[in-house]
């Protein structure tokens, strides 16, 4: 047997866009056991329900994560607004929809970006976010935000988009539509790209249900796993059907991923279609009550809020508790990482999509 | 700032930040802002690196971590806050794990507020940053600390929020 050496990754890696720790213990040139340690981003943001007010409360939960920030926004309105049974608007539940698809299309190219740059791949990474920017100039144009919006409110929406706008973005994802298409097929096709992704960090169904995999991970080993065909929004009238891959290693996650930005231009494109002219928002009058929880398809997976008000109503929240996707994905990178060559970690952990600002809040 | 003699090479970690600020900075880096064409690239080698680009608040666990890259980084070197929770803590600060913004552990030399800070706003004070580097590079070439105040001091804090002290501030003060 040959000696254990033990190799610290992080919390300041190039791999890493954002600080965790992993103890790699290496046996020759493999991985025998990683040893994850996180909390450099853990601020403590649901004590926050102390101090803020419940409808400054979505905007500190917006910023628990920059990239899918729309979604979560979205999710703590919506655990207020099931609690204290406010009826939202049909055209406010569509514009949600559209920002929070963009969002995930926003997401995954960005993530499709970061893979590039973890292997090695520096022109195809320069490429998919200078793709990336046209989504954001769409979010720039609506909300006046490029990365954070604020735009989602309890009752409804900030801002309207008007019709001719829609239009336009629809004609502006088509492009997009076609400019991806050139850079995934990149990823799908490259010999040079599958050779670092097939048969690399293979997680099985049995292991993906057991390890309670969310979201593209568990859609990329068969699990059948996707909140947006029980979720809120308006899935249902848009005829939304998930991406699903067997393969269970990085290319099938990958390939998840980009079949979901597909999916997601197609949604958007149908909500345009089928947007109803109506109010925007509702107002809301009172103190917070009651009791809600619910869960939402965020870009990275399966995410958990739910709130509590006090038995007296008054203006804060008692508790405010969110469960993100990445934190429930950790235990089955840690899985893959057994026995993966020492080459293979950074795609192991970049294939999980890792969000440490969700995870750790 | 018209010119720049050396090709400044940036380092970057994420404090606690969202990401918001994290995938600006890197935005910054791919060909919408393109900040490769100054000759700025982003190492991930705090011993290569010149500017200390810096997101999110500073909180107990990661107090040693950013100490520690900034302990590696050769003289003469910038560090440079970006947004507003690496400026003053932001909408953190009342959390219990947050000390607040990053001049509570180390000196920062320009501040970029915004939530998210703007690719524009980053790309300012960076170069706002350069003017202090040279600074900074002038007072080693005459023998003095570069990080010291005596005679010659380099350029002032950029955009320093009003009421912030800095860590030497601080600690003079004790």
């Amino acid at each position: 047997m040959s000696k254990r050496t033990i190799i610290p990754f992080g919390p300041q890696h190039p791999v890493l866009p954002e600080p965790v720790h992993l103890d790699l213990v290496i046996e020759d040139e493999k991985v025998v056991e990683a040893i994850p340690s996180i909390g450099f981003i853990h601020r403590g943001l649901e004590k926050l329900v102390e101090k803020k007010e419940y409808t400054e409360m979505v905007y500190v939960i917006e910023r628990i994560c920059g990239i899918c920030s729309f979604g979560h926004g979205w999710g703590c309105v919506s655990a207020i607004e099931g609690a204290m049974d406010i009826e939202v608007p049909a055209r406010a539940d569509y514009l949600r929809t559209i920002w929070h698809e963009l969002s995930r299309v926003h997401s995954h190219l960005l993530w499709l970006g970061l893979l590039a740059d973890g292997f090695g791949f520096e022109s195809l990474f320069n490429h998919t976010w200078r793709v990336r920017e046209a989504v954001l100039d769409i979010f720039e144009e609506t909300t006046g935000g490029r990365v954070i919006f604020s735009v989602c409110k309890v009752g409804g929406v900030r801002k309207d988009i008007d019709n001719a706008t829609l239009k336009g973005i629809s004609e502006k994802l088509d492009e997009i539509r076609k400019e991806t298409a050139e850079l995934t097929d990149v990823f799908i096709e490259d010999t040079s790209v599958k050779n670092r992704l097939c048969g690399v960090g293979y997680l099985s169904k049995e292991d993906a249900t057991d390890l309670c995999t969310v979201g593209p991970m568990a859609r990329a080993s068969g699990i059948v796993q996707d909140i947006r065909l029980t979720g809120n929004g308006v899935y249902d009238d848009l005829g939304f059907e998930p991406c699903i891959e067997t393969a269970g290693d990085c290319w099938a996650r990958c390939k998840v991923r980009i079949d979901e930005i597909y999916a997601s231009i197609d949604l958007i494109q149908r909500a345009i279609e089928k947007i109803p002219d109506s109010e925007i928002a509702v107002p809301v009058k009172g103190n917070f009550h009651g009791e809600f929880a619910l869960r939402m398809e965020q870009p990275r997976g399966e995410a958990f809020y739910y709130a509590k008000g006090f038995d007296e109503p008054t203006k804060y929240m008692e508790r405010m508790r969110v469960r993100t996707p990445t934190n429930m994905n950790i235990p089955a990178m840690v899985k893959t990482l057994q026995g993966c060559d020492l080459a293979d970690v950074p795609m192991n952990i970049l294939t999980i999509d890792p969000c440490i600002s969700c995870t750790e809040r | 700032m018209s010119y720049v003699a050396k090709s400044p090479w940036i380092i970057h970690y994420d404090g606690s930040s969202c990401n918001g600020c994290d995938i600006e900075v890197l935005a910054c880096l791919t060909p919408m802002y393109d900040v490769e064409r100054f000759g700025i690239i982003n190492t991930g080698n705090p011993k290569h690196a010149d500017v200390f680009m810096i997101t999110g608040a500073v909180n107990e666990r990661n107090k040693a971590v950013i100490k520690q890259i900034y302990d590696q980084m050769p003289e003469p070197k910038v560090v440079v806050a970006i947004g507003i929770c690496a400026c003053s803590g932001g909408i953190w600060e009342e959390c219990y794990n947050v000390l607040g913004g990053i001049d509570k552990v180390i000196p920062v030399d320009c501040y970029i507020p915004g939530c998210a800070a703007r690719p524009e706003a980053i790309i300012d004070g960076v170069v706002a940053g350069l003017g202090v580097l040279a600074g900074k590079r002038e007072r080693m070439e005459k023998g003095l600390d570069p990080e010291g105040t005596d005679e010659a001091a380099p350029e002032a804090a950029v955009g320093a929020p009003a009421g912030t002290e800095t860590a030497e501030a601080e600690k003079e003060a004790e």
